[in-house]
């Protein structure tokens, strides 16, 4: 039973083939309409994320199926300490499919290993996401027209940010990609993700400086700076203001550069960026959506 | 020094110089009955020094730890005085229940009947991760 708890877990054909049935299914939704008919997905959120959740149920309902799904994390059989190994065994008897969202890391690993339906990781704490990489990378692939030869700027908190280092580790397997990492020195990449970079030979500069670079980048993917992140509270409001995205900012970017983000953002993207035609960040939501039906079908074998 | 040497049994050679104590842990020889020799910082032409363990009875051994704290170690098998079998170690593929995670937000630590797993992810860095939760193994 094949499950998806880390977006390495897909290879590069398998992606292609992802992008092309949501490309499809934004083209021609009437074609998927009943694709799901009969056919149930339990979404198990064991931490709140209503927006995840709700991007799940609105896949599967623009499939045709239908959703089960709990109240809450409280109201689960969790709170009583079941296991996710038996939690997965019992829905398994229920529905077609699982979405998990946990607070734990691995948890939606032990649900697969333990389920006789298909798990979607929906995001397990800090670790894994991969429904949101697949989102960042139909965004690329509609916005930019291909995965090969981009320079793809990360700008925040590169240490701790999965979303970061999800896509990262799926777009380093594209010939002629460059990353150019942007960080305060207290947040840059770790150095086993580096490490991978450098195995790969896949070129990659590291700066604490955006403006120095922006002029070469084709996508800007920004991330949150946290102010919990940081040691002291001086070097946190040194830092902020220049990790905020402004119009300003972007004068001098590439004309058909794109902003991305994982959202919810706080500040680091002005509201102003929002109607410059290079934010994609709310596309992103959009194409998360076509992404996780794709992923349905495809792991439901339809 | 004079240590005998054994008729049958086991002896761990090449054992990283200092590690002696670990390896007779980990395996759980302090379990056995046997007549068991550790001899720590034994001069080596090619370690300079090593750790050996010289364990008289014919046990099972776990290779997979034994491989994990000394890759470099060598297994030998002793039968009627003689050398029958020679086994080098290696870093194992995976490790099961040797390590435990220690990132607190690993699932590992709320369902502690799951077995801790470890796979090697870096052979030249001997670094293994967590299966579920991807955190580095400590040493």
């Amino acid at each position: 039973m094949r499950s998806v708890i880390d977006i390495k877990e897909l290879s590069v054909s398998e992606i292609d083939e992802l992008v092309s049935v949501a490309k499809d299914i934004i083209a021609n939704p009437e074609k998927y309409a009943h694709k799901c008919d009969g056919k149930k997905l339990a979404t198990l959120f064991f931490e709140p994320s209503t927006r995840t959740r709700l991007s799940f149920e609105a896949a599967m309902y623009e499939l045709g199926g239908n959703v089960l799904s709990m109240a809450s994390a409280a109201s689960s059989s969790a709170s009583k300490g079941e296991s996710v190994a038996d939690t997965a065994q019992v829905i398994s008897c229920y529905a077609d499919i699982i979405a998990m969202r946990h607070p734990k890391e691995g948890a939606p690993m032990v649900a697969a290993m333990n389920a006789s339906i298909p798990v979607i990781n929906a995001g397990d704490g800090g670790h894994n996401h991969p429904t949101q990489t697949l989102a960042d990378l139909l965004t690329i692939s509609r916005e930019k027209g291909r995965f090969d030869n981009l320079t793809v700027g990360f700008c925040g908190d590169l240490k701790f940010g999965r979303t970061v280092h999800s896509l990262i580790s799926a777009m380093e397997r594209y010939e002629g990609v460059k990353f150019v990492l942007v960080s305060p020195d207290e947040l840059t990449v770790p150095d086993y993700v580096k490490r991978e970079l450098d195995k790969k030979g896949v070129p990659y500069v590291e700066t604490s400086d955006l403006m120095s670079v922006m002029p070469e980048l084709d996508i800007l993917y920004m991330t949150r700076v946290q102010q919990e992140r940081f040691f002291n509270e001086e070097d946190y409001l040194r830092l902020k203001d220049s990790y905020i995205l402004t119009p300003e900012k972007l004068e001098s970017a590439k004309s058909d550069m794109i902003v991305m983000h994982p959202l919810p953002r706080v500040n680091e993207i002005s509201v102003a960026v929002d109607r410059d035609p290079r934010a994609c960040y709310f596309k992103q939501v959009l194409n998360g959506k076509y992404m996780r039906m794709a992923l349905i079908l495809k792991l439901l074998g339809l | 020094m004079n240590i005998d040497s054994i008729k049958n049994g086991i002896v761990l050679d090449h054992l990283t110089p200092g590690k002696g104590m670990e390896v007779y842990r980990l395996l759980g020889l302090d379990h056995l009955d046997c007549h068991i020799a550790i001899i720590k910082n034994a001069p080596s032409r090619k370690m300079g020094k090593k750790d050996i363990i010289k364990i008289a009875d014919d046990i099972v051994l776990d290779t997979e730890v034994l491989g994990y704290i000394c890759p470099g170690a060598t297994v030998n098998i002793i039968k009627d005085g003689k050398n029958v079998e020679k086994k080098k170690m290696s870093l194992p593929e995976k490790l099961v229940n040797v390590v435990t995670c220690h990132n607190p937000r690993c699932i590992t630590t709320t369902e502690q009947e799951l077995p801790q797993i470890f796979a090697l992810t870096d052979h030249d860095r001997a670094e293994y991760r967590c299966i579920y939760c991807e955190t580095l193994a400590k040493n």
